[in-house]
């Protein structure tokens, strides 16, 4: 099931004036694409009011832009710098990790060290959120981040398919990550049987997945994109993989001379923790109940405000304290990074309230929940959708 | 911003270390205890500041190991992070030549977004971008007789020359006529006159501007009848530099000129000229430099369209640009900008990939 972005639909019982009550949820009904007729009977949020949201959203926007400073360069470099001190800190513990407290704690900075640097760091610097500081080691163009996926194929297909197509099933290559079944609009056959399955291996190898994400080899199966590049992708992969695999697992076990397992299992654990925690996060951030999906029909002539509206609409927040938000990159701010995703990540937090309440006063979903729950909602959908008929 | 080094051995050994860093380089993590330590990117610390007068200080500045030195007369370009936002200037070194240490004195200039950092609140310990000495202001290895013409802040090269001749103990026969608006204005004056005090070929003539009223250089005939027999040196603003050029038109040879303000920018307007890599293109008011060059046939890296993605960056050369959002211009030499909502404001270069 779709809504119809261009005229997001209200209940109107639960539009209210009333400030106590939360007419969020379920404020918005889901409603196909082929209805729009009835779509336009109902209340809905008017042209005019969606560019009016669209204007106050710029001005949030423009108002972090000016006040960005100091203190905010002060965060990333204090943010880089302790999650360059626990990743030295975990590794040197782990060179004694016969003992295990020392294992435990070696392999658990480490696993830290490593979703701060993909997370809070990798992710937001590879958006641009500080460019601005003009520092050539803290700028999207330059950074490489400790993660098998190319930084700049992510560039690609994360920050422009991803964020240009928020949810648009065929066009957000998120959706599914061309491996899972995700939406009711793909067409269902036998090996999405496996969707389970697949999801359990793809948070186990989520880097993997993401970097053969990037290959987009479906487009190749469509005849719109040369074999040879993905021959070109595969190879440069395959080199920074190399790389990766031989520091975490050649050479950090061998200086530990006879204690190499202990570093070995220490190494391999905290790369699959990272794994399957950012699986856990990003999924959580899209595809919950709530989380609204659209057609490529909808995309058609979209303004700013109607495209602000689909990023809303199309994503949900997590709950949770300042090092719950850390270690997810601040994406448990997943509304407010859709809306402004170029801002600095330590500014979700702030205007987190600003965006919940104008999505209270225009009646639009701002979903948001505990990864708990959202989690298990994210695989509810999965399984029912490994079924033919299944719904999200 | 970026430079090579020859491999020494410890570098031998840092290039070793790169498969227990990767992606990152030793040096990311090494800089957590000194970021001196960097062999990519030269820094400096600041180790002492001292004042010269009410507007400006010398501040002198270690750098990291890379640093070749400098030629008396030279400057450096150094970076300075100001509201979290790195800026870029030069500043001619006023140092001897072979100090270990690098020393720049620096004037405040009315709302100067750098110059009123480096004078009013600059700790000792800040750490600052470098890149190495550059600039051909220099002395000839045999000096003839000197004159050297300087208004301001235009003093700080030729002060590094003076010092770095006075530490050889080789004077030769300099004449400095310098401007400022006052005695208190004045900087190095003390320093200058007991200079002159101990080094029988030093003459310094000082002028102070607010009640003497500007040098004329018709003047020098005056003051130093020779100034045609003598090489000459001249920093200053841009009217000192331009009458230079007048009075020294028959023997420009005799001339050396340092210009301390930027070279002019665009002021605005909608479109503009803009050069793609070796492609010139006329840029449209309101349209996007992406949307310019792809018409133009220029290839272009690209993503969004919308300001999002930061697919579509290229190295701005010079000039400057305006957002299309904001309607501000803005852009410096080296700056990445954002080609899909930027348009021209005036003539500006970028660097395609
Ligand atoms: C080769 C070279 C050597 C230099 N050496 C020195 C030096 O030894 N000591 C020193 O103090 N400066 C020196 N400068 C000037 C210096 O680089 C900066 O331009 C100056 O400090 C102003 O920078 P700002 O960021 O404070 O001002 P900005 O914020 O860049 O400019 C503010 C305003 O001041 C004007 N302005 C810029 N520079 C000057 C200037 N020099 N005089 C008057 N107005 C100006 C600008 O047009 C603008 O309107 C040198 C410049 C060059 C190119
Ligand atoms: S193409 Fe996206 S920022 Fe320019």
């Amino acid at each position: 099931m779709t809504a119809t972005l261009d005229r997001p639909v209200i209940d109107t019982a639960t539009v209210t004036d009333d400030v106590d009550r939360h007419p969020v949820r379920p404020s918005l009904q889901l409603v196909p694409s082929s209805r729009r007729e009835d779509v336009e009977a109902t209340t809905s949020l008017t042209p005019e009011q969606i560019e009016e949201l669209g204007r106050r959203l710029d001005a949030i926007r423009d108002r972090v832009l000016a006040e960005r400073g100091e203190s905010d360069a002060a965060y990333i470099r204090k943010v880089i710098s302790s999650q360059r001190a626990l990743e030295i800190g975990g590794r040197a513990l782990l060179f004694a990790g016969v003992l295990p407290p020392a294992w435990i704690a070696g392999t658990a900075m480490l696993s830290i060290a490593k979703i701060m640097e993909n997370m809070e760091i990798g992710h937001n610097v590879m958006h641009g959120q500080w460019d601005w500081m003009r520092d050539p080691k803290i700028h999207s163009s330059t950074w490489e981040w400790d993660n098998v996926s190319l930084s700049a194929e992510w560039r690609n297909s994360h920050n422009y398919m991803h964020h240009t197509y928020t949810n648009v099933v065929g066009k957000d290559r998120d959706v599914g990550y061309g491996i899972l079944r995700l939406s009711e609009e793909q067409k269902w056959n036998p090996y999405y049987l496996g969707n389970p399955v697949y999801n359990f291996l793809l948070s186990l190898f989520f880097q993997w997945g993401v970097a053969l994400h990037d290959l987009e080899v479906e487009k190749v199966v469509q005849g719109q994109k040369p074999l040879s590049r993905v021959w070109e992708q595969v190879k440069s992969i395959g080199r920074k993989a190399a790389k990766q695999f031989t520091k975490d697992y050649v050479v950090f076990p061998a200086l530990a001379g006879p204690f190499f397992l202990p570093v070995l299992a220490g190494n391999l654990t905290a790369n699959l923790v990272r794994n399957v925690w950012s699986h856990a996060v990003i999924f959580c951030g899209h595809f919950p109940t709530g989380a609204v999906q659209f057609t490529e029909e909808q995309l058609e002539g979209e303004t700013r405000g109607q495209w602000y509206v689909r990023q809303m609409l199309g994503s949900a927040n997590l709950e949770g304290g300042t090092f719950f938000h850390l270690m997810t990159g601040q994406l448990s701010f997943q509304i407010e990074h859709h809306l402004f995703p170029d801002l600095p990540s330590n500014r979700y937090a702030e205007v987190a309230p600003e965006v919940r309440e104008l999505c209270r006063e225009y009646g639009l979903e701002y979903t948001t929940g505990s990864l708990g729950k959202q989690y298990l909602q994210v695989l509810r959908t999965i399984n029912r959708l490994a079924l033919p008929g299944g719904k999200r | 911003m970026f430079r090579v080094a020859p491999l020494r051995p410890g570098r031998r050994l840092l290039a070793a270390a790169t498969a227990m860093t990767t992606p990152l380089l030793p040096e990311d993590f090494l800089g957590l205890i000194d970021p001196l330590w960097s062999t990519t990117q030269l820094r400096g610390r600041v180790v002492a500041r001292r004042r010269e007068t009410d507007r400006a200080v010398s501040v002198t500045i270690e750098p990291g190991r890379d640093w070749d030195g400098h030629r008396a007369g030279q400057y450096v370009r150094v970076g300075i992070d100001v509201d979290g936002v790195r800026h870029w200037r030069s500043y001619s070194l006023s140092g001897p030549q072979d100090a270990d240490h690098l020393t720049i004195t620096v004037q405040a200039v009315p709302d100067g977004i750098v110059s009123q950092k480096l004078v009013r609140d600059l700790p000792i310990g800040t750490i600052v971008q470098l890149e190495q000495a550059q600039g051909d202001f220099v002395l000839p290895d045999a000096p003839s007789p000197l004159l050297m013409v300087t208004a301001g802040s235009g003093i700080t090269p030729v002060m590094g020359m003076l010092r770095t001749l006075d530490a050889a103990g080789a004077v030769p026969d300099v004449v400095v006529v310098h401007s400022a608006p006052s005695a208190e204005d004045s900087i190095f004056a003390a320093e200058l006159a007991a200079m002159a005090e101990r080094r029988s070929g030093l003459r310094v003539i000082t002028r102070h501007t607010g009640e003497q009223g500007r040098l004329d250089l018709a003047e020098l005939d005056e003051l130093v009848p020779d100034w045609r027999d003598r090489d000459a040196y001249v920093c200053g603003p841009s009217e000192l530099l331009d009458a230079a050029g007048t009075h020294w038109a028959a023997t420009p040879d005799r001339l050396r000129v340092e210009r301390f303000t930027a070279p002019a920018r665009s002021t605005g307007g909608s479109g503009g000229r803009v050069e793609y890599g070796d492609r010139a293109v006329d840029v449209e008011p309101g349209t996007s430099l992406l949307e310019a060059g792809e018409a133009a046939g220029v290839l272009m890296p690209s993503g969004c369209r919308m300001g999002i993605c930061f697919g579509c960056v290229l190295p701005l050369r010079d000039g400057q640009v305006r957002d299309l959002r904001t309607g501000d211009v803005h852009g410096e030499p080296g700056d990445l900008v954002q080609t899909c909502i930027s348009g021209a404001s005036g003539t500006a270069r970028l660097d395609t990939p």
